[in-house]
């Protein structure tokens, strides 16, 4: 059947719209619920966004912060593609910073010039986030330990590891005048270009530019390179994938590793764009990563779209104060959008996979058609775990 | 398929009855004892033993054990609840909010009911829909998150609290075993062994809170009705081979819904739990991941009962150290760590398993040296522990664990 088939397109791309639409039906249920007007609070949101007197500003908060979701997405979505579950991107993430950061302010750097310097800082902060990963991807490989167990559990042995080196007699530093420990400033030389943004005089962080680059990679792997269509594979249908001779440990080892070093990229847009210092606050990027990948369908045009939605929600939810309403609110409606994403994404597939075997039933002349034998492609996410 | 034994995987030795099997861990357990003391003797930290640290090791570890059995109910079903920690922090606003409401026992109650709906919830997506219990879980946490944040400013705002807090929520009663007064005299003298003993009697039975008693039942309970009704059997076999079930006329997806929210129940209560007893406030943030770890203690104690409430007084007792005097206790821990692992170690190169006894030496060595050239850890490390300890056992026996064989498989009824 013809690529263009609109069974096989419509349905992953209807799922998300209908998501949230029905996420933003329920959200407005529990304000009307609390006596509030949904109308007034969803104007006064995108007024805030993009008014002319908040806009400019906005827009660049929102931009700013759509970066690290999207890079911490694209790393999530890089494992879902092939049904391994990173949920470890906080940790990685996290550790990457820290590391990079110190690595990126000590002394013996500074006769490098400023341009080589944020390289340096970068392959640091990857080369962090993929290993800490391929701790994961080793248990995995080598002790059958799931990676979602062992990703979870990396994460607060992260977080500790975190807590305990970013002290003064590690690679902290006690900033004058405060009692936040930090890790030192980068020189200035070490901090990346950003781009002006009209009648505002917030910045573009530049790092957006490597955000690009990163989800072009994302699509450029999956779709154009063998790497990618095994990795596809393994994750539709790791029996067959195994089957016509794709490594499935080495499968499992590389798309982690690529996974952590892209992970390990999410904490760098605010520290080489505005931080210039790695602070203890970084944290919650990693699950937010979860949510914006399954939001986006694990497709990165999609992700893009769901994190600037995110950050959409987040930037503006500070308004919600004014009108008397919660700012959990919103909170409540990412999370309802993401659990109803989920849900439709099924029926969507359930719906296409069902069209598809009536028409290949229709087009073979069989009036029953055997349930369930068709293998489609339309489920975005499938489990690792295979029938026994 | 589903006979109540332990791991009997292929190569294993020959299955042990179960007397044999009880007088085992028995003798570890005293054998752990004789060590624990003797650390302490030689090392003088007499928390290690002492009342206060035991029935704070047991505090820690209802909470923990509670999303356990919480996990273990779930997945005997065939779900995977990682959603345990949102059902937890659920659980935590529903108790505070219930005792506040309607009593304390009201509290219990509403923890409990709060976390159901959280399971009734991950059933839905899991179960009618379809979708990866993965994804659900998350989303589910993620949700809970947030919605615990709405209700508490409802709830709390006008009452002397907010979104993340709530104000002091009236507590539940605390039993006592009668007539052990006198071990305290003898918990003071130090004696080696005796003087524990009476540390540990007194602990674990003096100034329970009554959520903890219940937590404790709730264990055998779990254990008696799962492998040994009807409803148990039918309930497992949903997560050991689900097609086979339906066969024989079981409604798989109805167990299903009984086992993912009976789950949410358990980890609502153990949020209660947190709430109610443990803090006495429902705050943001409370669970502080303890759900995972009660995922963890289920796993490493083998989707059985009585595995996972010791991994959890396990990792009760290493968090219970940390808040008493944590860096030099678990200082002292460190050769006690040295010690089990010279002997696992020794067990291994017995059985032949040459380089898992290396490793095993290897680690001990590491851990006495880390104790001779230090005098505390750092708190951060103590914090880290039950992980590090979950991935250390996860990597040394993840081969010899047996999970419901159909756990975390989608399922359709009719397709099989």
């Amino acid at each position: 059947m013809s690529r263009l088939d609109w069974r096989r397109w419509l349905p992953p791309i209807l799922a998300p719209v209908l998501a949230i639409l029905l996420a933003a039906a329920i959200s407005s249920l529990v304000l009307l619920s609390s006596g509030k007007d949904p109308g007034r609070a969803f104007a006064s949101m995108v007024e805030y966004a993009f008014g002319e007197r908040t806009g400019p500003a906005s827009m660049v908060d929102m931009l700013n912060r759509a970066t690290t979701f999207y890079l911490s997405a694209v790393a999530v979505a890089i494992g879902f593609r092939m049904g391994l579950f990173n949920i470890g991107v906080e940790g990685q993430f996290r550790l990457a910073t820290l590391l990079a950061g110190a690595f990126g302010a000590a002394a013996f750097l500074d006769p490098v010039p400023g341009p080589i310097r944020i390289f340096l800082i970068i392959v640091v902060a990857m080369v962090v986030g993929a290993a800490w990963a391929g701790i994961a991807a080793l248990l995995r490989v080598y002790r059958g330990v799931s990676e979602v167990i062992s990703t979870i559990m990396l994460n607060f042995v992260g977080g500790s590891i975190f807590a305990f080196l970013l002290t003064e007699d590690y690679l902290g530093v006690k900033q004058p005048g405060s009692e936040n420990v930090t890790t030192p400033i980068l020189p200035a030389n070490a901090w990346m270009p950003s781009f002006p943004f009209p009648n505002t005089n917030q910045r573009v962080f530049g790092f957006i530019v490597i955000a690009v680059l990163v989800g072009f990679g994302y699509w450029f792997l999956l779709g154009r390179t063998r790497f990618g269509f095994d990795l596809r594979a393994s994750g539709m249908n790791p029996t067959a994938a195994v089957a016509s001779g794709i490594d499935a440990k080495k499968m499992i080892i590389t798309t982690m590793l690529i996974s952590g070093a892209v992970a390990g990229l999410v904490g760098l847009p605010g520290l080489l764009g505005r931080d210039h210092a790695v602070t203890t606050s970084v944290a919650g990027l990693g699950f937010t990563g979860i949510a914006i990948a399954l939001l986006g369908r694990n497709h990165p045009v999609g992700i893009a779209f769901a994190a600037l939605l995110w950050a959409f929600l987040d930037r503006t939810r500070i308004i919600l104060d004014l009108e008397q309403i919660p700012q959990e609110t919103i909170v409540i409606m990412q999370s309802v959008t993401v659990l109803a994403v989920v849900v439709m994404g099924e029926l969507a597939a359930r719906f296409s996979r069902r069209q598809q075997q009536r028409s290949v039933g229709r087009a073979t002349g069989e009036a029953t058609v055997e349930r369930g034998s068709v293998a489609v492609a339309g489920a975005g996410v499938t489990s690792a775990r295979e029938g026994s | 398929m589903t006979t109540p034994t332990l791991v009997s995987t292929a190569g294993a030795p020959p299955a042990t009855t179960r007397a044999q099997r009880t007088r085992r861990v028995l003798v570890l357990v005293a054998l752990a004892l004789v060590a624990i003391s003797a650390v302490r003797v030689v090392t003088g930290a007499t928390d290690l033993t002492s009342t206060g640290a035991i029935s704070a090791a047991l505090a820690a570890a209802v909470p923990i054990g509670l999303a356990g059995l919480g996990g273990l109910w779930s997945e005997r079903a065939g779900v995977v609840n990682i959603g345990l920690e949102g059902m937890m922090i659920l659980g935590t606003f529903g108790g505070a909010w219930g005792a506040l409401t309607f009593g304390p026992w009201g509290g219990v109650v509403a923890g409990a009911v709060f976390g159901a709906l959280g399971g009734l919830l991950h059933a839905l997506a899991t179960v009618t829909f379809n979708v990866d219990h993965i994804v659900s879980g998350v989303a589910i946490t993620l949700l809970a998150t947030g919605l615990a944040r709405y209700l508490a400013s409802f709830a709390f705002s006008d009452i002397g609290g907010g979104p993340t807090q709530s104000p002091v929520v009236p507590s539940l009663p605390k039993w006592s075993v009668p007539g052990l007064g006198w071990l305290a005299g003898i918990e003071q003298r130090g004696w080696f062994l005796v003087s524990d003993l009476a540390g540990i009697i007194r602990g674990a039975l003096t100034e329970l809170s009554a959520l903890t008693v219940i937590a404790v039942i709730l264990v055998p309970v779990s254990y008696f009705v799962l492998w040994r009704t009807a409803f148990g059997l039918r309930l497992r076999s949903c997560g050991e081979n689900p097609k086979a079930a339906e066969s024989l006329g079981v409604d798989v997806y109805r167990y299903k819904y009984y086992g993912v929210v009976i789950s949410g129940a358990l980890a609502g209560l153990g949020g209660a739990f947190l709430s109610i007893v443990a803090a006495s406030i429902f705050r943001e943030g409370q669970t502080a991941g303890r759900g995972y770890i009660g995922l963890a203690t289920m796993i490493f104690g083998n989707w059985r009962p009585g595995g996972l409430a010791s991994g959890a007084l396990l990792f009760g007792y290493t968090d219970a150290l940390q808040l008493r005097r944590g860096s030099e206790s678990v200082h002292a821990l460190l050769l006690f760590i040295a010690a089990v692992l010279a002997a696992i170690a020794i067990f291994q190169f017995y059985r032949g398993h040459r380089v898992v006894g290396i490793v095993s030496i290897a680690l001990a060595a590491g851990a006495l040296l880390w104790y001779f050239t230090t005098d505390q850890i750092p708190v951060e490390f103590v914090r880290a522990m039950p992980y590090v300890i979950t991935l250390v056992v996860l990597a040394l026996a993840a081969q010899r664990l047996r999970m419901p064989a159909a756990d975390g498989q989608p399922y359709r009824k009719g397709e099989g």
